[in-house]
């Protein structure tokens, strides 16, 4: 027997029971297809895409802050521009994740066992505001200065503030540009996967396609 | 010779356009205040754009595509 | 509800639709609208308050915060956790998270503030003399004199520590005034809340000794920053802030919250309990019906429902 024909079917290693699953759910074609249902007609579709493109900008322009360091924006007039990209990025980010979400809701997005979809999705908005966050407090300026006072006050309440440490710019800094872009990172691909394995919901009321004889007689 | 640390910034910033070219909203902002409700002027902005795109997406047009079997 | 439909792949009619091409025009878009933005409205970055800013600014406000350090009165002296044990900190009903969290950012305030930084920034024989004559008082007499002295501030002409009316105040107005001439001088800066690490990335002393004053406060409500203000969703100058905090900020402008000692713990637990409600909100009833009572996917869908009539 060939290689191809003892493995074909039947995997007999963890490498080949993990490919068969992963390409089983994601097969190429659903990965990256060509179509979409017919219903797919609508400005409203354009958010999710509009919302991963905010992203793209704010980690690249956050990339390039690093290269100098977390003071570079302060005293350099190309590092505050850097530095405004990437606040206007996260701006944008926001702004299309909301009208994103409300396209959602409204499509009732998380029929036909999408609800892991709704709940990813849902933990992405929270993940993103707590990275923002991060960001916010280790600005190194005034506003940081201010936000961390504050912020203090509602973490310490409920016992989080005796393990993160708002005033604390090392730790913060390590979250905003490591931890949780990576967290977030995760979330938002799996989030992404979760579209494609399921495919884009149908409209509320749809009729079934398996139906079409019934609509053609009377019509 | 070497040029002294100070100086040697200064023809980097006449070349960056970014000074010469950016704004700024660094003025005091503008608050409006609606009963328990005091929001700033940017803010209700972005709201009201993010209103509008939603409203605009439902209601502009969507090209057609072609039909695939 | 009854969706087998939306279970099921889709075995209707398709069109062609190039999910590449439309990240790449959105990344086109977003971009040309990020530069735009970016060279129209710059960014905020306004200047940190030092200790040394501080301290000339306000000189009277970084005195009277010294002796609220010396004499266990300040903000951070009677925080409780994770700062010290004075308090038990703020409940929700009967749990006390903020204790369950445990003193794990040890202060000592009188330490931290005031005598620890004053040990290492004076030479004054003079200062000495008085740290001595504090270290060799009795608990209460520190905090006699320093809440004595704080009182005075307060009652003083424009509340200026230079013009208090004669008192016992002990050592606290010659080491307050010595911390102050160090921090005006640039001094306290670095060395305050320092631990004797060469590389020092953690700023909580210094920031919590800041923010014991009134000065930040003063300039955070000048820009509308403050809590009551709605200021966690704005930002400095004119720019957009995070306005997606409407709805943990609206909480702490109404009652109860508004006038709660324990409104942060409170506003936090609320806002748990509706963000878990958001995330499952595709098993509430009544709530994950709305978009079939509200038929906003009628819009959505027109193209839809026009080429596929009931």
């Amino acid at each position: 027997m060939t290689i191809d024909e003892t493995t074909a079917d039947a995997p007999t290693t963890w490498t080949g029971h993990l490919r068969r699953r992963f390409f089983g759910t994601f097969p190429p074609e659903k990965l990256l297809p060509e179509t979409q249902p017919e219903y797919v007609t609508s400005w409203i579709y354009v958010f999710g895409v509009a919302t991963i493109a905010a992203l793209i900008f704010i980690i690249g322009s956050g990339l390039v802050l690093t290269l100098q360091g977390p003071l570079w924006y302060h005293s350099s007039s190309l590092g505050h521009f850097v530095n405004s990209t990437h606040l206007w990025s996260v701006e944008l980010f926001f702004l299309f994740m909301v009208v994103h979400l409300w396209g959602k809701f409204w499509m009732a997005a998380w029929r036909g066992r999408r609800a892991a979809t709704w709940i990813t999705g849902g933990i992405c908005f929270l993940t993103s505001v707590g990275t923002a966050f991060t960001g916010y407090v280790m600005q190194t300026n005034f506003d940081a200065q201010w936000i961390a006072t504050q912020a203090k006050d509602g973490l310490n309440s409920v016992g989080i503030g005796a393990w993160f440490n708002v005033l604390n710019l090392g730790q913060m800094l390590l979250f905003h540009v490591a931890l949780l872009p990576l967290v977030l990172g995760g979330i938002v691909v799996w989030h992404v996967l979760l579209v494609r394995k399921h495919g884009v919901v149908p409209p509320i009321d749809a009729i079934d396609p398996s139906d079409a004889t019934v609509e053609g007689a009377a019509s | 010779m070497s040029v002294p640390h100070k100086y040697r910034a200064a023809p980097l910033a006449l070349l960056s356009p970014m000074t010469a070219l950016t704004g700024n909203l660094n003025g005091p902002g503008h608050y409006i205040d609606w009963g328990p409700i005091q929001i700033s002027l940017a803010n209700l902005v972005m709201i009201l754009i993010g209103l509008a795109l939603f409203v605009a997406a439902l209601l502009l047009p969507f090209p057609k595509g072609r039909k695939r079997p | 509800m009854k969706n087998d439909l939306a279970s099921r792949p889709w075995k209707g009619a398709e069109r062609e639709y190039d999910l590449l091409k439309e990240l790449v025009i959105a990344l086109a878009v977003v971009g040309a609208l990020v530069l735009a933005l970016s060279f129209a409205f710059g960014s905020p970055d306004d200047k940190s308050i030092t200790l040394q800013s501080w301290a000339k600014a306000a000189p009277s406000d970084f005195v009277a915060t010294a002796a609220s350090e010396l004499g266990g009165t300040s903000g951070t002296a009677g925080y409780g956790p994770p700062y010290n044990s004075a308090s038990d900190g703020q409940v929700i009903g009967p749990i006390n998270l903020q204790k369950l969290g445990g003193v794990r950012i040890p202060i000592d305030a009188a330490a931290v503030f005031v005598t620890t930084p004053l040990a290492k920034v004076s030479t004054d024989p003079a200062v000495t003399t008085a740290m001595s004559q504090w270290t060799g008082a009795s608990a209460d007499q520190q905090a006699k004199w320093a809440g004595d002295y704080g009182d005075a501030i307060t009652k003083a002409p424009d509340g200026d520590y230079t013009k208090v009316a004669t008192g016992d105040y002990g050592p606290v107005p010659a080491m307050t005034a010595a911390l102050l001439a160090s921090a005006q001088q640039g001094s306290l800066d670095g060395v305050l809340g320092n631990q004797g690490h060469f590389f020092d990335t953690n700023y909580t002393d210094s920031l919590l000794f800041i923010a014991d004053g009134t000065y930040l406060e003063d300039q955070a409500r000048a820009q509308h920053l403050g809590g009551d203000q709605w200021g966690m969703m704005n930002e400095t100058g004119s720019y957009p802030g995070q306005s997606w905090l409407w709805l943990y900020t609206f909480w702490y402008q109404v009652e109860p919250f508004s006038s709660s000692g324990n409104a942060d713990a409170l506003v936090w637990g609320l806002m748990m309990l509706l963000t878990l409600g958001f995330v499952i909100v595709p098993f509430i009833p009544v709530v994950r019906s709305v978009p079939r009572w509200i038929p906003v996917h009628r819009l959505i869908w027109r193209d839809y429902y026009k080429a596929h009539p009931r």
